[in-house]
């Protein structure tokens, strides 16, 4: 064959190099789309409720997902740790996930009910004031800042939209449920659900 | 996975294996020799040429043998949809056999560690190593690496206990968890601010530190109606409610007249989580034994 056919043909290349570059997706991403495993949620597992859906996306805002990771793998270092080491059917409503890929702070996948409120809320103050050693920045505005409620709905809706089984009673409530509310609570109440519907060690 | 997606990503990956194969082989000039010759490609741009020489034959085949080392992998591990590999690995296998290792090496040391009764144990050298390590991994977060506690999380170092410092009770306190919940104002939800600064006054008197005397006498009856319940009528507290003794010079939150008159119009709520399930119930016997020898 001839560098020159392929060189000198646009189109072809443009298939070829296509091709080439999907092979990897299409073998280990594509058949997932359509796995069991993968898209449906463990038993037990619920949509987050609202105050809980803003606090992921303050958890988003903040940037937590780029010092912590949401994912247990299956070592034992890690599970004598953090707990059961992360299934699929954990994050079927995970829109975007956010497993993270790099620990600068430990994991938090399975933190829900780990420390107390009062902990969550002091850390997140004045990390330093309970772990002397910890390099987390302090997150005092949380204190400070109400929740935007206007926007609640519209999320959930659209998450609904993406097979999220939000019923329409829980979109209607969704501004009034968390109206009012600081930031630090909706944080503390999404921190302190993670990961806690499998509660087994294994 | 269905036969489709197993027939699909088969299909897809020895493609792939396969059509690296052919690539190298349709693309080789008839290569005798390495040394390299002076053909070119028979373009020039400003006067550059590009040689047309075949790949060296060492990188030749170092390319083939990732395509034999790819068919050796794909054999043995799973990577062709359903095909299970021959060497049946799994990552739960994986983590199921390291946990297996781990079980033999330790699970007998923990066994007998958690049969032994927790003052006997305190007295164990090596059981306490262990303790020392697993609290710092789990309990330091809130009560210190020394045990110290802080603000709100108590000192495990001292002789005072909200919940009891006996063998059982700190075992049940680590297993179960605690939760220690004072109502704002008590029992007495109507409290005025007089009554609140009364109360705190009173509270003070406990240990000689009122800041009004006269207050701290009327606070006696607030202090009958709103705190006694659970810190009992001489405020030296209840185990049962984890209500804290007010006489004493341990203080879980501030001690000053502020801090009391927090406590007092908010309340407080804690929580010591439970740990059984997240510990196994030998590593929380050992635990139990660490915190009972830090006081005695």
């Amino acid at each position: 064959m001839k560098h020159e056919i392929v060189e000198k043909n646009l189109g072809l290349m443009i298939v070829l190099i296509v091709l080439t570059i999907s092979g990897g997706f299409l073998a280990e991403v594509v058949p997932l789309f359509f796995h069991k495993e993968v898209n449906e949620p463990i038993e037990g597992l619920e949509p987050l409720s609202a105050l809980e859906l803003e606090g992921r996306d303050i958890y988003i805002r903040e940037g937590c997902h780029v010092c912590h990771t949401q994912q247990i793998r299956p070592f034992r270092a890690e599970t004598e740790r953090y707990g059961h080491y992360s299934v699929a059917g954990e994050f079927v409503y995970d829109r975007p996930f956010l497993w993270g890929s790099k620990r600068t702070g430990p994991d938090l996948a399975r933190v829900g009910g780990r420390y107390s409120d009062a902990w969550q809320r002091q850390h997140l103050y004045d990390p330093r004031s309970v772990v002397p050693e910890s390099n987390m920045p302090a997150f005092p505005w949380l204190f400070e800042d109400r929740v935007d409620h206007t926007a609640t709905a519209a999320k959930m809706k659209t998450l609904q939209t993406l097979g999220v089984p939000y019923t329409d009673e829980q979109i209607a409530s969704a501004a009034e449920k968390v109206n009012g509310k600081f930031e630090i609570e909706a944080l503390v109440t999404y921190l302190q659900q993670l990961g806690t519907v499998i509660s087994e060690k294994r | 996975m269905s036969t489709f997606w197993s027939v699909w990503v088969s299909v897809i990956v020895l493609g792939t294996v396969f059509g690296c194969w052919w690539l190298l082989w349709a693309t080789r000039k008839s290569q005798t020799t390495d040394t390299e010759t002076d053909r070119t490609m028979g373009h020039s741009f400003d006067g550059i040429e590009e040689y047309d020489n075949p790949l060296p034959k060492w990188w030749f085949y170092l390319f083939i043998g990732t395509c034999i080392f790819a068919l050796g992998y794909l054999a043995l591990y799973p990577g062709l949809g359903n095909f299970k590999g021959l060497l049946g690995w799994t990552s739960t296998n994986q983590w199921e056999a390291e946990v297996q290792v781990a079980e033999e090496k330790y699970g007998e040391i923990y066994a007998q560690f958690g049969k032994t009764e927790i003052p006997e144990l305190a007295q164990n050298q090596d059981a306490m190593k262990i303790g020392q390590r697993l609290f710092a991994n789990n309990c330091s977060v809130c009560h210190g690496t020394a045990a110290r506690g802080q603000v709100g999380f108590p000192n495990l170092t001292d002789n005072d206990w909200l919940w009891g410092g006996s063998p059982d009770q700190i075992l049940h306190s680590i297993a179960i968890g605690r939760e220690g919940a004072m109502p704002a104002k008590g029992v007495m939800p109507n409290m005025s601010n007089e009554q609140v600064d009364q109360v705190v006054n009173y509270v003070l008197s406990f240990s000689g530190r009122e800041k009004d005397a006269d207050a701290a006498k009327a606070g006696a009856e607030v202090f009958a109606q709103g705190c006694q319940a659970c810190h009992g009528a001489d405020g030296t507290g209840m185990e049962a409610m984890g209500a804290p003794n007010l006489t004493d010079n341990t203080w879980l939150y501030g001690s000053t007249y502020e801090w009391i008159k927090e406590t007092v119009v908010n309340g407080r709520q804690n929580k010591m989580p439970a740990q059984q399930g997240r510990l196994t119930d030998d590593q929380i016997q050992i635990l139990a034994a660490y915190v009972y020898s830090l006081s005695n």
